[in-house]
């Protein structure tokens, strides 16, 4: 008895040829065959639009480039307000929001990561906001804070700009999900380092500063990236409190001529705002992974 | 005798309820290398940290020029900055150039002047004949390299005692030469280590002591000789004659 395969005791040469049916994936042919199931697939796609029934009346309510132009550039007279100004609105409050929610996430993964036993209270707080403004839904939130502030009648706090209040609610429940990406990236830093760094001398805040966090920045932005992404669109939940955003301007657009091709407006430009980033986020995630490959061999 | 630089007495370490170190006592002396030989799990590394306060003991006492590290006034960042240690896995850090690998402890610990200390541990890459390499990023070295400017790493802080935790295991067969006569010359030129190794023949010429653990109970010390050609225990010339 032979372990295993018996040996092939015949000296044919085995056949490397793919089947004749499938040879269209095979090497330069795959560029072709993945160029005619877009054009393919895209076709289909589009047709919807024009063979369907209410094709005609969709195109007209969605694509209307008349419309489309009067959303974006808005007209006064008639109380439309211009997409292109809404959006220079939802632009500062997600800049912001992204500046806050960056301060803001690191110091609560700081606090949480912290092992003073004085800032026990701390770690208890911080752990606690985290559960509280991830379970909560924006929209609530916006709610909350929007109509909240105000009617706390409290100095400044209580007088600001709904668009203000969007930032609020905005930095209030994305550095929860931030502070948990930095601290997630925190903790994928090999205990080797730390205790490299101990035996140094260093002293748990500058091991933290030199050797951790450095580190932990690269596992973090695409990640971090994607919950900006996230938050940009997000900027239009700002619409329910009236504040005038891209989408607020594209809904009083709609209501004012019975046609949504504001609506589209809204979403290309909604579109050209994060596909860079998104974009920009899968390139650094594809650089990391050529990196890692390289770093295992 | 005041020239004890480490003394362990009795130290007991438990990880849940397991007994990593079952009452080990050790003497290190100023110039003095010391080999802890001993099967994997024996408790070789576990020692090693509590030597350095990377571990809290669970009984027993460490000292360290006479001071024990008990003393609740006592800052383990301080005690570590008189301990170099250094890693099976090298650990060294990957976001830094050789050089700045080198200078962080000085610079950030001891808060030496940059300039200073930048002279001082291209001198010390000079020795490992690695100067060329100071601006290079540690995944561009190969093990040996690596682990060599780990050594270096630990040296630019000047320690006291330099702990050693099978700084050969990792690496390649062909590798391992390179790192060993690194720490050959540092034996000659009088450097206190206490070395965790696998590696006999190296710990036959360069240990002034050699000492036997075998499940966190140290069986047996003696000289080079004593161990390798007259070991008192079964289980030290057991373990001797599976390694050999």
């Amino acid at each position: 008895m032979t372990l295993g395969f018996d040996a092939d005791t015949s000296n044919e040469i085995p056949n490397l040829f793919a089947p004749r049916r499938s040879r269209i994936f095979v090497g330069r042919r795959g560029v072709v065959a993945s160029t005619i199931s877009c054009v393919l697939i895209l076709g289909i796609v589009v047709s919807v639009l024009f063979v369907a029934p209410g094709g005609a009346s969709f195109r007209h309510v969605f694509f209307d480039p008349h419309e489309m132009w009067v959303a974006w550039v808005g007209d006064p007279r008639r109380g439309i307000l211009a997409i292109k100004d809404g959006l220079v609105t939802n632009i500062w409050m997600f800049l912001v929001s992204e500046v806050l929610v960056l301060f803001l996430g690191l110091a609560l993964a700081w606090t949480r990561m912290s092992q003073s036993p004085v800032l026990l209270p701390f770690r208890i707080l911080a752990t606690a906001y985290t559960d509280i403004f991830r379970g909560i839904p924006l929209l609530l939130v916006v709610f909350m804070v929007g109509y909240g502030l105000p009617a706390l009648q409290f100095g400044f706090l209580s007088s600001q700009s709904f668009a203000i209040y969007g930032v609020i609610s905005l930095t209030l429940t994305y550095s929860a999900y931030v502070s948990e990406v930095f601290r997630a990236g925190i903790l994928s830093v090999p205990n080797g380092q730390l205790l490299a760094a101990r035996s140094l001398g260093l002293t748990h805040a500058s091991t933290m500063r030199r050797v951790t966090l450095p580190q932990a920045i690269r596992t973090v932005i695409p990640p971090l990236l994607n919950d900006f992404i996230s938050l940009q669109k997000d900027t239009a939940l700002v619409s329910v409190l009236g504040a005038v955003e891209a989408t607020r301007a594209a809904q009083i657009a709609v209501s004012v001529d019975f046609n949504e091709s504001g609506l589209t407006v809204a979403a290309l430009f909604f579109l050209v705002l994060t596909i860079p980033m998104t974009r920009f986020t899968d390139h650094l995630l594809e650089k990391d992974r050529a990196r890692r490959l390289v770093s295992s061999l | 005798m005041n020239d004890v630089v480490l003394e362990l007495n009795a130290v007991v370490k438990r990880f849940d309820d397991h007994e990593v170190l079952r009452g080990v006592s050790l003497q290190l002396r100023r110039h003095e290398v010391v080999c802890l030989i001993g099967a994997s799990g024996s408790g070789k590394s576990t020692l090693l940290r509590c030597a350095n306060m990377l571990e809290t003991i669970d009984g027993g006492s460490v000292s360290l020029f006479g001071q024990s590290l008990l003393d609740p006034r006592v800052d383990p960042d301080l005690v570590r900055r008189h301990i170099g240690m250094v890693f099976q896995s090298f650990n060294l850090f990957p976001h830094l150039s050789v050089l700045d690998n080198v200078l962080l402890g000085p610079v950030r610990a001891l808060k030496r002047k940059k300039s200073d200390a930048r002279d001082e541990a291209l001198a010390l890459l000079d020795r490992i004949g690695l100067r060329d390499r100071a601006d290079d990023f540690p995944d561009h070295l190969s093990g040996g390299q690596q682990q060599r400017v780990a050594i270096v790493r630990s040296l630019a802080m000047r320690p006291d005692l330099l702990l050693l935790d099978e700084v050969t295991s990792a690496l390649d067969p062909t590798l391992v030469g390179e790192v060993l006569d690194l720490l050959s010359d540092l034996a000659n030129q009088g450097t206190t280590m206490l070395i965790a190794t696998h590696e006999m023949n190296f710990a036959r010429d360069v240990a002034h002591q050699i000492a036997y653990l075998d499940q966190g109970v140290l069986v047996e010390q003696g000289t080079p000789d004593q161990i390798f050609n007259a070991a008192q225990h079964a289980s030290t010339r057991n373990f001797l004659e599976r390694v050999r």
